[in-house]
């Protein structure tokens, strides 16, 4: 009895297959996968930048587009030595820098308040900042117009056409969103932590600021991450609040100062929107290395 | 001087009564243990103590101030969580000297203090380490040690071993009971397991339904349970509980539980039980180590009787032997050389000296 169910056990063996050509299977696959999804999205940035190397004369004669006959640096030297491409430049630095930092205190300090102060109504205004993100920016410019006109009438104070305008602006867009993150980032964080913090003698605001807020880096960043990349890319607001060429942000400014009438610069915008894309890239780069060196940190024993 | 006292505590979530005005009182230097199953408000009274929760009635007292409104910073306590709660950015040092830091406490006093703690918890050499770098134990000390640093009225300990490994557990219950030795600090510790309740506590607290079934040493709790409740809560395997009825006969009582088993009252609780005799709802209740297996000497009050054994459980130094009376299963313990078997008929005692009579429609032992 015994030894015929190991007989049978044996022979049917071989029919499950063995784990190691299981893997390589699963490896083929994923490599096939991710080189089909690398090339899907690499394609466009490579275009751009072989465009950014052509002349315009090559540009439009259409012969092969993914051969450059003439490598030419031009484009770039035109860009970089226009000023008002600097400007456009500087004006977007300062607007995203600047809307980081008041979107990262409004909302650390917000997403805090709501995780963990139980107040009457939290959870509800939790939701409600939910809820706000949720409103297309399409249907927001048009009241926020009004309530500009108003601002001028009743204040005297003109927000039309200025840079600056900006940075009150784009904080109704990311603010929501990084106050999401952080509140579902803070509810992660054991509610021990902070009534052993309470017991430690501290007050909310050094809890905040000496517990979650270095606790929750990783998510903090991820926040800021999101708040930089909103307020650097986006195109509908300055698009209808801006029209000075000295007050413009840089993916408004490529397309308003490089495409005239019916002439598309190709090769400059093309350029002009590889160097636009560089902060952001660069960022993710830096800080995708901080971020991973936050979460592994005090993994490694020893 | 840290006695602490609660008068007719109560808490309310919304409707529910999580717990439903409690009194006590803690000496000076005492270890009192806080046990009883989940739910039962043990938890919620020590986060009571501690500020965590609002109390929604009555009164604590920390070292003869009222405290009722005082945040937890200003109650001069401190608490070990379950989870530890250790401040994972922070190493063991500025874990333990972050509550020090808050108080602006000088640098070489921090610095002496958190070095005297790490010595009475071994934890010198880890004071670098990050908590992520340390194992369950020693977080558990350094979380310790965080208390020990502030030099508090009170400890309160939330079930501080339920994280740990079985072995670890028994090892850090005596390190504990070490530290309060050395220590001396009023200590309430809240836990759901009976044997920690046993071993730690000057006096344990059975808490059941937001309400305190009895207090006392260790020792009056198992021999002297005053509810059926912490008769079968305190003690493991826990006591049988038998169905019975009391009959007079010739000016002696004896318990009936069928018509084949009754063993007679030992003489010295006739007088107090004879008022129960014929009334309803009554339970033998008789702890396993009380039905062991037949002696050749007899002493007073010992019976035996035969039972058809159902399931014999060896643990090495004792074997359980569990068998079915009225529909209930009672356990027993008999030493392992006694041939218990399995469906075999057993010859066994019940020492009648330790019984307790329990009236089932109160819940009371009598």
């Amino acid at each position: 009895m015994a030894n015929t169910a190991v007989a049978t056990e044996a022979s049917s063996r071989p029919k499950y297959g063995s784990m190691s050509r299981d893997r390589t299977w699963a490896l083929r696959w994923s490599y096939f996968f991710l080189v089909l999804f690398a090339i899907f999205f690499l394609m466009p940035p490579i275009y751009m930048l072989i465009t950014s190397l052509k002349t315009s004369a090559e540009i439009s004669a259409a012969k092969n587009p993914w051969w450059i006959s003439n490598p030419t640096l031009q484009n770039y030297i035109d860009l970089l030595t226009q000023n008002q491409f600097l400007i456009f430049f500087r004006n977007s630095a300062i607007v995203s820098i600047f809307v980081v930092i008041v979107t990262m205190l409004i909302s650390v300090i917000a997403a805090f308040a709501l995780a963990r102060m139980k107040f009457w109504g939290s959870a509800t205004l939790a939701t409600g900042v939910f809820l706000t993100y949720l409103i297309p920016e399409t249907l927001l410019f048009i009241p926020l117009f009004k309530m500009f006109a108003w601002v001028n009438e009743v204040f005297g104070i003109q927000l039309m056409n200025h840079w600056w305008t900006m940075i009150i602006l784009y904080p109704t867009l990311t603010v929501p969103f990084a106050t999401w993150i952080m509140i579902g980032y803070f509810a992660s964080i054991p509610k021990e932590l902070d009534e052993a913090a309470l017991i430690d003698g501290a007050t909310w605001m050094q809890t905040l600021t000496k517990i979650f807020i270095p606790v929750a880096l990783p998510g903090i960043i991820a926040a800021t991450i999101f708040t930089f990349t909103v307020a650097w890319a986006q195109f509908l607001y300055p698009l209808a609040f801006t029209t000075s060429t000295s007050e413009l942000v840089l993916p408004v400014g490529i397309i308003t100062t490089l495409i005239k009438g019916d002439v598309f610069n190709w090769g400059q915008i093309m350029t002009g929107a590889l160097l636009g894309a560089a902060p952001p890239l660069i960022i993710y780069a830096f800080l995708m290395d901080y971020y991973i060196a936050g979460l592994t940190a005090g993994a490694t024993k020893g | 001087m840290a006695q602490v006292t609660l008068r007719k505590v109560v808490k309310k979530y919304d409707e529910v009564l999580a717990v439903r005005g409690i009194d006590l009182d803690i000496s000076d230097k005492e270890f009192i243990v806080l046990v009883g199953p989940s739910g039962c408000g043990k938890s919620t009274t020590l986060r009571m103590i501690a500020g965590l929760e609002e109390i929604s009635g009555g009164d604590i007292a920390i070292g003869g101030h009222v405290v009722n409104d005082v945040p937890p910073k200003d109650r001069d306590i401190a608490m070990v969580f379950q989870n530890y709660a250790l401040y994972p950015h922070m190493n063991v040092y500025e874990n333990m000297s972050f509550g020090l830091k808050l108080k602006k406490t000088p640098k070489d006093e921090i610095d002496r203090r958190v070095k005297q703690a790490a010595q009475i918890l071994d934890i010198t050499e880890l004071l670098e380490r990050k908590p992520k770098q340390l194992s369950g134990g020693q977080r558990q000390r350094v979380a310790m040690g965080r208390a020990i640093v502030r030099d508090p009225k009170v400890f309160l300990f939330d079930e501080p071993l339920s994280n740990l490994d079985a072995k670890l557990r028994v090892q850090m219950r005596t390190e504990i009971k070490k530290v309060h030795q050395k220590v001396r600090t009023t200590t309430v510790y809240v836990t759901h397991d009976q044997v920690e309740a046993m071993t730690l506590a000057d006096r344990v607290v059975v808490m059941n339904g937001g309400l305190i079934e009895q207090v006392g040493s260790p020792n009056d709790l198992y021999h002297s349970p005053t509810t059926k409740f912490v008769a079968g809560f305190i003690g493991s395997p826990a006591m049988n509980f038998i169905a019975c009825q009391l009959e007079q006969a010739a000016g002696a009582l004896r318990v009936r539980l069928n018509d084949t088993l009754s063993f007679p009252v030992p003489a010295e609780r006739t007088a107090r039980y004879t008022a129960y005799v014929g009334k309803p709802n009554l339970m033998l209740g008789l702890r396993p180590e009380h039905i062991t297996e037949t002696k050749p000497h007899t002493e007073s009050n010992q019976h035996d009787f035969d039972m058809v054994i159902d399931v014999v459980e060896p643990m090495g130094m004792e074997t359980l032997v569990y068998f079915t009376v009225n529909g209930r299963e009672i356990c027993g313990r008999v030493n392992p050389n006694a041939g218990a078997e399995a469906a075999r008929a057993m010859k066994l005692r019940a020492d009648l000296s330790n019984m307790h009579l329990i009236d089932d429609g109160t819940g009371k032992v009598l």
